[in-house]
């Protein structure tokens, strides 16, 4: 009977976990995969850091751009899942053939972003986890211990911008049944390239520059780098908090509301059927 | 009706369902895919094509309702439409009262569906993919986990085989466990999309066993596509004939029988005789989204 006595907005979150423990089975048992693609951003993580090493530059500037890059390719590992699950959600339920019994059950489209978000990110934070364990091991990395809370803090704000930009993407798949998740990489890649990951958005061209200012990896990164390499002010923080929060006020509704719309002309058009 | 309904239906809905006696109704509904589309504005050439032209049935508390057409006749898109899986074009659906568009939630908590395809995560035990279908129905955790063992079992399914993953069961075995999870939510109306296509003979009599036992003991009402003339006899109590979108024929099977053999001075008639007289064909695959994809 509790579930009759249970509000709406509990009766949510504790549908949303379905979406998490489902996710988290499936990850469990497709767990030669998971190790696979750990590996591979392992590796990828690893080939850029040594970059720092390459460079013809003093020892303590090899530190300094060590770390930089550790930086760099660690928040872009966390994003990057973060992101993938969220715009995946769709595409992993055609390919299962699920998504019509998901989308017929009685849940809002909340719920259901909300499961997915949620475990992007638990997924995201453990994939980090082993990324950073495996960058700790390999390197000799000595961040300012005075930075670790507000990094922290930062990331659990960009989280909410990053979510906010995944649900946007997951319309993709939606839209466009065989290429949709495909077209996710590219917006993927494009926030790679004007974000600031592996450098400074100050080598990028002017017009660059100023749409980088629109990405919340740009800000997530400034603050965590000055956090880590430099020293945490709480003007730097603040600097870094505000456009992540504006920008995650803006995106998460505005990602909602073009769901909604997908959806109902993916249920005009009779996109929600199984493919692949 | 056991547990389920009772706790997650409100009030008004309840009441609906023990008044009424109409549990399904289709109003004049239309349904089309292709032509232009705002995604893809350059293929001036894409046909739109009409799914379901102006359908209507009636489908009464506890009946066992069936729609025979060839594939691609709309059946499938017909079973949609009422699943909150496609909007109409015009027209109307009603599902004890409540409006298919206007009151989604509410239809949705009233129905679940089996389809052709099992449509489980393959890698999942039917524990894990019924869990989670529990839970996006509300169901208590606690519960569904005897729920599942009980109903696993009795449609056949091991004990044992249900921490197993999906994908080292049996087609007939999945279809099964597909069955439990549309069982689990205790719908009052349950949407059978062909679901004993490519059973093997001993699935195919397990499943048909399983849609008259969810009618007789849990009171539902069940709208059942088929191909098969022989299930569709045997099963349902009314039946409608469905070619290019459109119903050409309502009534019993042994109406349909008896208004065959009377036109034709025959003793008697088949439900194949009465299929081919009004579709003029076999049943030919054509598939009626596929101008979508």
């Amino acid at each position: 009977m509790a579930v009759a006595n249970a509000s709406p907005v509990w009766r949510s979150v504790k549908a949303s976990y379905a979406l998490v423990e489902r996710n988290v089975n499936l990850s469990k048992r497709y767990w030669g995969w998971e190790i696979a693609f750990l590996v591979y951003t392992i590796a990828q993580s690893m080939a850029i850091v040594y970059i720092a090493y390459a460079t013809p530059m003093k020892p303590s500037a090899v530190a300094h751009m060590v770390l930089y890059l550790a930086v760099g390719t660690l928040t872009w590992s966390y994003m990057a899942s973060l992101f993938q699950a969220i715009a995946e959600s769709v595409q992993w339920e055609r390919w299962e053939g699920t998504i019509e019994y998901t989308m017929m059950s009685p849940i809002s489209r909340l719920t259901y972003l909300l499961g997915s978000s949620l475990f992007g990110v638990v997924y995201g934070l453990a994939r980090s986890a082993v990324v950073l364990l495996a960058l700790v091991a390999t390197f000799h990395l000595s961040p300012n211990p005075a930075g670790l809370w507000p990094t922290l803090l930062i990331i659990a704000v960009g989280s909410l911008s990053f979510i906010g930009i995944g649900i946007m993407a997951a319309t993709l798949p939606l839209l466009f049944t065989e290429k949709g998740a495909q077209m996710t990489y590219v917006i993927e890649a494009l926030l790679l390239l004007i974000s600031g990951v592996y450098y400074p958005v100050s080598v990028l061209p002017g017009l660059v520059q100023a749409v980088s200012h629109l990405s919340p990896a740009t800000y997530i990164l400034n603050g965590i780098r000055t956090c880590l390499l430099g020293t945490p002010t709480q003007s730097a923080v603040v600097g870094a908090l505000i456009p992540l929060i504006i920008i995650g006020v803006v995106t998460i509704p505005l990602g909602i509301l073009l769901w909604a719309q997908a959806e109902t002309f993916a249920k005009r058009t009779g996109r929600l059927k199984r493919t692949g | 009706m056991n547990g389920v309904v009772e706790l997650n239906l409100d009030r008004e809905t309840r009441r609906r369902i023990k008044d009424t006696d109409a549990a399904l109704v289709v109003n004049h509904i239309n349904k089309s895919f292709g032509g232009k589309s705002l995604l893809t504005p350059w293929k001036k050439d894409a046909k739109r094509v009409k799914a379901v032209d102006d359908v209507t049935i009636g489908v009464r508390r506890g009946e066992i309702y069936g729609l025979l057409g060839a594939n691609g006749s709309g059946k499938s898109t017909l079973i949609r439409l009422i699943a909150t899986l496609l909007l109409p074009d015009d027209g109307s659906v009603t599902v004890f009262g409540h409006d298919v568009v206007r009151e989604a939630p509410a239809v949705q908590r009233m129905l679940n569906r089996v389809s052709v395809e099992a449509s489980l995560f393959k890698k999942l035990s039917p524990m894990e993919n019924l869990i989670y279908a529990a839970r996006l129905y509300s169901v208590p955790v606690g519960r569904a986990k005897q729920d599942i063992v009980r109903i696993m079992e009795a449609l056949g399914v091991d004990r044992d085989r249900v921490h197993k993953p999906v994908d080292t069961m049996s087609r007939g075995m999945q279809q099964k466990v597909a069955i439990a999870r549309a069982l689990l939510t205790s719908p009052v109306l349950m949407l059978l999309d062909e679901p004993t296509t490519g059973l093997d003979p001993r699935s195919k009599k397990d499943v048909e066993q399983f849609i008259r036992d969810l009618r007789d003991e849990h009171d539902a009402t069940i709208l059942l596509t088929s191909h098969d003339m022989h299930e569709a006899e045997v099963l349902c109590d009314r039946l409608a004939i469905i070619e290019k979108g459109r119903i050409v024929v309502e009534g019993t099977p042994q109406q349909l029988k008896d208004e065959y053999a009377e036109r034709h001075g025959l003793a008697e008639a088949t439900l194949e005789d009465v299929f081919m007289e009004y579709t003029g064909h076999g049943l030919e695959d054509e598939d009626e989204e596929g101008a979508t994809a």
